[in-house]
């Protein structure tokens, strides 16, 4: 019963922050892109008067997809219509689930694991609902029943699977050094240090990985440079039949892959919520000195420090969306198959060979 | 760094177009990636900066942005901005206008309507009974101000929001031109040497 109540509670914690930072992460993605051009960005929005440097546009901004007319093409799949939107959302949800935001916070005797599903096939769960996502986009063109929402899926039915390749071929490399599937596992094996002073962080081990599988994942939300799915200046994309809470499903779950990317990226390549050289015990320098601080501190701060991780890759995601310009259709398909999946066959014959030379 | 060879570039004669080949260093993307994205994130840090520091009060005579906040913030109009009209003034408080008719003659438009009368002094040969610019005809010419002998129209009050609900409001009558007084930076008004100018 208490074990169910506990999920539960993590569940709810879980879903509130994603929902609550994606709705952030529309703001900042106004405010970011403004300050980056030299302008001040969405600043009107005002409840009694209190403006809050904007921050109430995102209340203004679902507020106005709320009252929006319904619309369904009439010669459109009506059921497909509707499924799409939530295959779009869903998937980028629920790969939260299995990425650790802690180690485990004791309470009394309780000890509670900071994750909602600990699997030991976590990278295969992450990558499966990644491909899923592609059935929103693939769905919402077709059932439109609109040219230029199909050109849009159809793009983004192959861009997504040939960029699923690479996505998943750069990980190979990680799971062979750290010789596991399980996220947990895979972050705790990213705080033991290299060569006595380098935390063994993913980048450092395999910064080649992090460079491909970076831009794939950015290819895999589908945002600029990689827009063409959506590309609104030239098709307007495989949302161009959606109007209201229904395109507001889209936009939304645009932001959520943000900040589960963004958690992917840390916790695969940057350790994580480990802070480098805390332990269990608190802080052991490599030169000698030690720390030591309460358990509830260490959580506390690995729970920090897994935020300020999140919150540099979104902004760093954001300010990538408005510096480069949108990627030609057949450009970006050379970047991914005569370009990016050939580094990702030669990082794993590379890891794979200096594995070897380690075991002998 | 993108210096153009001139030697490399190829011209294609269908589209006209140069083209630039790409060495490796931008095929490959990445140094010329984090070479505009270091341009993007030194603005947004500076703007961050610039931001952080005026809204603890400091760095004010610095701006983050070079947008202005329209209805708060107005942008300096220039001193020849040609905006609303206004009937200058004798110093006795009445209209200067003598009701010539130039300005009505030469209104490319005929947004102006006078109406003469004579004036109660009779060492003053007319004066305008009613003066009316219809601001929805007005092209902003400025041939009123140009043709006026007696500098008594003017466009210098900078005013330059001129919509209103309603369309009657838009056609200005004397009393509502006299009104207004001349904008920032607006050059001194001539000073008539003739007593029954003044």
């Amino acid at each position: 019963m208490l074990e169910t109540i506990i999920i539960l509670v993590k569940v709810w914690a879980v879903l509130l922050t994603l929902v609550s930072l994606a709705a952030i992460m529309t703001w900042v993605e106004r405010k970011e892109s403004a300050i980056m051009q030299d302008r001040l960005g969405a600043n009107r929005a005002d409840i009694l008067g209190f403006r809050v440097i904007g921050l109430f546009q995102p209340m203004a901004d679902g507020l106005k997809m709320f009252f929006k007319e319904d619309f369904v093409p009439p010669q459109g799949n009506k059921i497909l219509h509707t499924l799409a939107p939530v295959l779009a959302f869903f998937p980028a949800m629920v790969t939260f689930a299995v990425i650790p935001f802690g180690n485990v916070l004791n309470i009394g005797d309780l000890a509670i694991k900071l994750q909602i599903a600990d699997l030991n096939i976590g990278l295969l769960f992450i990558l499966a609902f990644g491909g899923f996502t592609s059935y929103g986009v693939v769905l919402a063109g077709w059932s439109s029943n609109s040219k230029y929402a199909m050109l849009g899926g159809l793009r983004g039915a192959a861009q997504l699977i040939s960029y699923e390749v690479v996505l998943g071929l750069s990980l190979v490399g990680l799971v062979m050094v750290y010789g596991t599937l399980q996220l947990d596992r895979m972050v705790l094996a990213q705080n033991e240090l290299l060569f006595g002073f380098l935390p063994a962080w993913g980048i450092f081990l395999q910064p080649l990985a992090f460079l491909l599988f970076f831009p794939a994942a950015i290819a895999e939300s589908k945002r600029i440079p990689f827009d063409l799915p959506e590309a609104e200046s030239e098709i307007v994309g495989y949302y161009t039949e959606y109007s209201g809470l229904r395109f507001g499903l889209f936009y939304f779950a645009e932001f959520v892959e943000i900040i589960v990317i963004s958690a992917l990226v840390s916790t695969l390549f940057f350790g994580g919520y480990h802070i480098p050289w805390l332990y269990e015990e608190g802080f052991a320098f490599p030169w000698g000195w030690t720390w030591e601080l309460p358990h509830l501190v260490v959580v506390i701060l690995r729970l920090a420090a897994f935020f300020v991780k999140i919150a540099f890759f979104a902004w760093l995601q954001v300010l990538i969306r408005w510096t480069l310009p949108r990627f030609r259709f057949d450009q970006m398909m050379r970047l991914c198959w005569k370009g990016l999946l050939p580094l990702v066959v030669l990082n794993i014959l590379v890891t794979g060979l200096i594995l070897l030379l380690a075991q002998n | 760094m993108p210096n153009i060879d001139y030697a490399k570039l190829t011209v294609d004669y269908r589209t006209s177009v140069q083209k630039v080949e790409m060495g490796l260093w931008e095929k490959i993307y990445y140094p010329e990636i984090i070479r505009g994205l270091s341009i993007t994130a030194w603005h947004f840090f500076r703007n961050m900066t610039i931001h952080t520091l005026r809204a603890f009060g400091m760095a004010r005579e610095k701006r983050g942005a070079v947008t202005y906040q329209y209805p708060e913030e107005r942008r300096p109009v220039h001193r020849r901005y040609r905006g609303r009209h206004r009937l200058t003034k004798k110093e006795d408080g009445s209209e200067r206008c003598t009701a010539c008719m130039l300005c009505e003659t030469i209104c490319p438009t005929d947004c102006i309507y006078i109406t003469p009368e004579e004036h109660p002094n009779p060492g003053v040969e007319k004066h305008p009974r009613q003066y009316q610019i219809d601001i929805l005809r007005c092209c902003f010419c400025g041939y009123c101000v140009e043709a006026c002998p007696c500098d008594a129209i003017r466009m210098d009050t900078s005013v330059m929001e001129l919509s209103d609900w309603d369309r009657t409001r838009l056609v200005y009558d004397k009393e509502y031109l006299m009104r207004d007084v001349a904008g920032p930076g607006a050059p001194p008004e001539y000073a008539p040497p003739v007593w029954w100018l003044k």
